[in-house]
């Protein structure tokens, strides 16, 4: 039985872990920074250690291990998806809340796991099955997939690394760029060669398994409206592509995901372009995007898998996972018309409410939004009876959020969501409107 | 020595009256003490309010005054180099800059922190055996 848990995150998942902690009877025990010393969270854990730096796996370990935690939640982003320090975590006896540190590099080589996906069943894009180390190899690949292509890092994520190549001109200093990068934001320099889909939906399937073999499926999100490779909008379940058609992917993923024996939550995420669904990769952690995923199935993902931790079963079977309604999550984001972060003290905060609105947010009013940290500050999330009633409920719900002192990102969600071709379903990766 | 016997170790002492124990394997050893109910004020900032805006992180600590050594790592606090020896350093104590003035266990790993000022020790902010936090005030030097 795990009584005591260890927060390895920041912001408004660190705050959504603790309710789950505290509704499971669980104690908490929240690290921060001292730039951190802020946030809500701190408040109402049991215990709370300064550490150094998020990214201080030893400091984190440490806070752990002198206030007798014994597991601990590493949340998205920062250490989450990092092999070792889930095996550190387990090293120091406590229980990583996540899958194995196997499977974790297993998945996270994003080589190793197209070739993975394509052994069991699951198509994958045109492109590379082994790293590409030379401007030959990334030609003769090339050649064989078309142009436009994409270059993107083995090891990497949120967007770095990443390089669209539209010709054959191009492709060696973009291929000499995206390995540097890998370098310097991964530590590894292997890169691998996609075809470039240029009006593709971003679809994904929520997984959850006990690592002995069984695992559900919770349905599949819509994430196709992005910028800069990162996610804005986010909906259950997926609602451009048939239900049939759905419903065999997400069956497909569970299938695969028992067959590796996986443990915990993790999302595969997929291309969807002229009828087909392509493979693009494996999070082995909770997503930023999983409320979406609680409001129509009604299922606290993040108790989920604080009772599989606990338990090594599921809390639930597939026949009790029901889809109910439709949901749309709006990241709100503390930066500019033009990307750049905007830090600075709240002043001021109006919030949105009423039935179906929910609001992840670790924001108040004196706040400060620190310039060292991810500019993600809320999450707007409702839920309606289908799609148009949810829309009409996030287009209120951002008009009522005001927030004061800072720049956001809200009245570009208030155009986005009025667009017709969001409200009419019909975006794609690529779609920008502004 | 394998951290989870550490850990171990510890839990057994909680389910005991054991208030402390020690260990030797080889050339490694370890003592656990069991740690005194109040450790230290939690490093919580009050809520901000918007008529007293702050730009620096809130001390809710009481300030010491003279020259605070801060803990670089999370870990545990030893005022000596193995149990038995004598402490680095005592309140009252000149020091030269350099001066190894405790241990900080982290990962098994013992870290020295040495003193970045020469002077007098004026206070020693922490109790020994006990664990510490990233930043936490240790030493002030006068």
């Amino acid at each position: 039985m795990l009584d005591r848990i260890l927060i390895a995150n920041r912001g408004e998942i660190a705050l959504r872990i603790l309710r789950a902690c505290q509704q499971l009877g669980k104690q908490t025990v929240a690290v921060h920074t001292s730039i951190d010393s802020g946030l809500p969270h701190l408040d109402l854990a049991d215990e709370t250690v300064c550490i150094g730096h998020y990214l201080s796996a030893n400091d984190i370990v440490m806070a752990g291990l002198t206030r007798h935690c014994d597991a601990v939640h590493p949340g998205y982003g920062l250490l989450s998806e990092n092999a070792e320090f889930a095996l550190l975590v387990e090293q120091a006896g406590m229980t990583f809340i996540g899958p194995t540190p196997e499977h974790i590099a297993q998945l996270g080589d994003k080589v190793r796991a197209r070739k993975t996906f394509a052994k069991l069943g699951i198509p994958i894009l045109p492109g590379s099955i082994e790293p590409v180390t030379s401007v030959s190899d990334a030609l003769t690949i090339a050649s064989e997939i078309g142009y436009p292509l994409i270059i993107k890092a083995a090891f990497g994520g949120g967007g770095r690394g990443m390089r669209r190549v539209n010709n054959e001109s191009e492709l060696g200093a973009a291929l000499n760029l995206a390995m540097g990068e890998a370098q310097a934001g991964f530590g590894r320099s292997e890169v691998f060669i996609e075809k470039l889909l240029t009006a593709a939906r971003h679809i994904e399937v929520q997984v959850l398994g006990d690592g002995n073999g069984s695992c559900v499926h919770l349905g599949t999100r819509d994430c196709s409206v992005q910028r800069r490779y990162q996610k804005l909008i986010e909906e259950s379940p997926a609602s451009s592509v048939s239900k049939v058609d759905l419903e065999n992917l997400a069956d497909k993923c569970a299938a695969a995901m028992a067959s590796l024996s996986y443990r915990n939550a993790a999302t595969i995420e997929f291309l969807f372009e002229n009828g087909e669904f392509y493979f693009l990769e494996v999070n082995t952690r909770l997503q930023v995007e999983h409320p979406v995923t609680e409001m129509v199935t009604g299922i606290d993902l993040v108790a989920s898998q604080l009772t599989v931790a606990d338990t090594n079963l599921l809390p639930f079977d597939q026949s009790s996972v029901t889809i109910s309604g439709h949901a749309i999550e709006c990241r709100i984001l503390a930066e500019d018309a033009l990307g750049q972060p905007s830090p600075g003290l709240i002043s001021g905060l109006r919030l949105p409410g009423g039935p179906g609105v929910r609001l992840d947010s670790h924001i108040y009013v004196g706040y400060r939004v620190p310039h060292q940290y991810d500019s993600l500050i809320a999450k707007l999330v409702v839920h309606g009876e289908n799609r148009p009633m949810a829309l009409a409920r996030m287009k209120l719900a951002l008009n009522e959020l005001q927030i004061d002192g800072i720049v956001t990102n809200l009245e570009r969600l208030k155009r986005l969501t009025e667009d017709l071709n969001f409200v009419n379903d019909l975006m794609n990766t690529n779609w920008n409107p502004e | 020595m394998d951290i989870r016997k550490v850990k171990k170790l510890i839990d057994l002492m909680e389910s005991s009256d054991i208030s402390e124990i020690e260990i030797k394997e080889g050339e490694e050893s370890v003592r656990i003490t069991r740690a005194s109910a109040s450790v230290t004020p939690p490093m919580t900032a009050a809520m901000t309010t918007l008529e007293t805006p702050v730009a620096a992180p809130i001390e809710t600590v009481q300030k010491p005054s003279g020259h605070i050594v801060r803990a670089p790592m999370v870990g545990t606090f030893y005022r000596a180099s193995s149990p038995g020896s004598p402490s680095f350093v005592e309140v009252g104590m000149r020091i030269k800059e350099g001066d190894t003035l405790c241990i900080i266990e982290s990962m098994k790993m013992m870290n020295q922190v040495v003193a970045d000022k020469s002077g007098k020790i004026e206070a020693i902010l922490v109790e020994n055996e006990t664990p510490i936090e990233f930043d936490q005030p240790l030493f002030t030097i006068s």
